[in-house]
């Protein structure tokens, strides 16, 4: 990057590390940053979203609605998320290229699987074979964010669900009382002060979200352990101008600091969030916010 | 759940017709980007190697277009089979198993040496504990072979695993290992002998894809015999290698 870096072996420690930091792989390593937290930003409202109709699904008077969402709920908690995300998401992949074949290939004679091969039209390849690479990724990239607002989703529900259901009865009767619909109990009532109950559980949920990313490479998406194994391997001269021993620890006590700050600024910040939902709520931290004031 | 396949259906066909008006089958070239000689990554963050140089000369002889694709050891057939992408050059040695399931073509590396490299010279390779990368012929032959195997997902890891002293031995290509020890200072040594294994390394496709087979079996031939190959092989290689 800089003009001194073409030869490094004849570089000072500090103009050597500012060579080797900047080279075209360690800007990858940079980039996989922002799209873990690109993924975060992206999947924690989608899951949320998912676990709200979950939640609404689950608690619904209409009877095949409610299953559904129990079964989603049960279902996807229950199956581990490695074989998840191994399954589901080639399963997915393999869907949409499937309905594509169909609808765009018509008169194609031969069978889509052949052996062990999946072979469909060149068409109907999702993305296409030419696109450009990075059009790939960023469907590998989306095909990782449902599938983990899905899995996330399962569990935001039960949070949610059982949120919901902290909710003290006496609110509701009260809503009634005064006539409101069912409609608008739900959502003038119920809604706002469902989430007090709701946060310590969706703030685990956020904490084991952030440590989940690192299944991105289960996906093929290149982040930052997959980088950090990589460029903290052996190098040997022969193959870059950087050589070095194996330093994988310090990549992944980067990554340590990196995931332990995060958590603790997340830590702070929910905190913060929780300070304001207590605030006239009937809830033993709302009364002791009530009588500080007072 | 079937609205929303549906609904990614609908977005995924909408996104098909923008791209559609290209032409051309792109070949999508997978590797694993971590086994120097044959491919590593480079300082710049692109695939490199033997397998990079001889792929891309592979697709100017047969008039391919080809793009090259990174993706983990572990599922790099699987990848494959399912069309993610079209062939694999990872140094990747034709067996009989691997041949059940994907075809190759013939080979474009001979078949290879696989050696030993432990801390010391000592080392008892047939009754201690081998390192060896999961699913690969060697670690298949450190099972047979009596010793105590030790499997991992990277060969950075095997290596690793000797320099601690988690492995008396790692069990690998030699071409992969003999960097790994010029460099080390005298910490790691050649151990035991040199064993051939494999029918040499191949491209690897699906069975499925045999016009795309014949076209790269077409090009290796025409670059083994004007001697293009062999050039390669000593420049990655070493001059005492192996050559057609």
């Amino acid at each position: 990057m800089f003009s001194y870096c073409s030869d490094p072996d004849s570089l000072g420690t500090f103009a050597w590390f500012s060579c080797y930091l900047t080279t075209g792989v360690h800007m990858s390593f940079y980039v996989a940053f922002f799209k873990v937290l690109l993924l975060l930003a992206i999947t924690a409202p989608v899951a949320l979203g998912f676990g709200f109709l979950g939640a609404m699904a689950a608690r619904s008077r209409i009877a095949p609605l409610r299953w559904l969402g129990k079964i989603y709920i049960a279902i996807v908690r229950g199956v581990p998320d490695i074989a998840f995300f191994l399954f589901f998401v080639i399963a997915l992949d393999q869907a949409v290229e499937y309905l594509r074949h169909k609808m765009l290939c018509p008169d194609w004679d031969q069978p889509i699987r052949q052996g062990s091969d999946f072979v469909v039209c060149q068409a109907a390849k999702m993305p296409l074979g030419n696109a450009p690479q990075y059009l790939h990724e960023t469907y590998g990239f989306f095909l990782a964010v449902f599938t983990f607002a899905i899995v996330f989703g399962a569990f935001a529900a039960n949070v949610l669900y059982g949120g919901m259901r902290a909710v003290p009865h006496a609110q509701l009767e009260t809503a009634e009382a005064y006539g409101m619909s069912h409609r608008q109990t739900f959502w003038r009532v119920l809604v706002p002060q469902m989430w007090v109950f709701a946060l310590p559980g969706l703030s685990n949920l956020w904490m084991v979200l952030i440590k989940a990313t690192p299944l991105l490479f289960l996906l093929g998406i290149e982040d930052i352990v997959y980088w950090a194994r990589e460029l903290g391997g052996t190098k040997t001269s022969k193959f870059t101008s950087f050589p070095h021993g194996d330093w994988r620890m310090w990549y992944f006590l980067f990554l340590l600091i990196f995931y332990l700050a995060f958590t603790r600024v997340s830590e702070i910040v929910l905190e913060r969030v929780m300070q304001r939902l207590t605030h006239g709520q009937a809830t033993s931290g709302g009364e002791a916010q009530r009588k500080a004031a007072a | 759940m079937k609205n929303l396949i549906l609904g990614t259906a609908a977005v995924a066909l909408s996104a098909g017709i923008a791209f559609a008006d290209g032409h051309g089958k792109t070949i999508r070239m997978g590797t694993e980007g971590a086994y120097p000689p044959y491919n590593f990554i480079n300082d710049a963050g692109e695939v490199d190697g033997f397998e990079r140089e001889l792929g891309d000369e592979l697709c100017k002889r047969a008039e391919l277009t080809c793009e090259w694709v990174k993706n983990d050891w572990d599922s790099i057939i699987p990848n494959l089979v399912s069309g993610n992408y079209d062939t694999i050059m990872a140094g990747m040695s034709i067996t009989d198993e691997r041949d059940e399931v994907i075809d190759f073509t013939q080979n474009y590396y001979p078949p290879t040496a696989s050696a030993y490299v432990g801390a010391s010279d000592g080392v008892d390779v047939l009754e201690g504990v081998v390192a060896a990368q999961t699913a690969t012929i060697q670690a298949g032959y450190v099972a047979e072979s009596g010793a105590t195997l030790v499997e991992f997902a990277t060969p950075e890891e095997t290596v690793a695993a000797v320099r601690n002293g988690e492995a008396d031995a790692v069990f690998a290509d030699k071409d992969y290992l003999v960097p790994l020890v010029e460099e080390s200072g005298g910490e790691l040594t050649f151990v035991g002998d040199e064993v051939p294994l494999g029918g040499g390394i191949g491209l690897g496709l699906r069975e499925s894809d045999t016009d795309l087979k014949g076209k790269f079996d077409a090009a290796i031939t025409s670059m083994k015999e004007d001697g293009t190959l062999n050039t390669m092989l000593k420049k990655w290689f070493g001059d005492d290698t192996t050559t057609y």
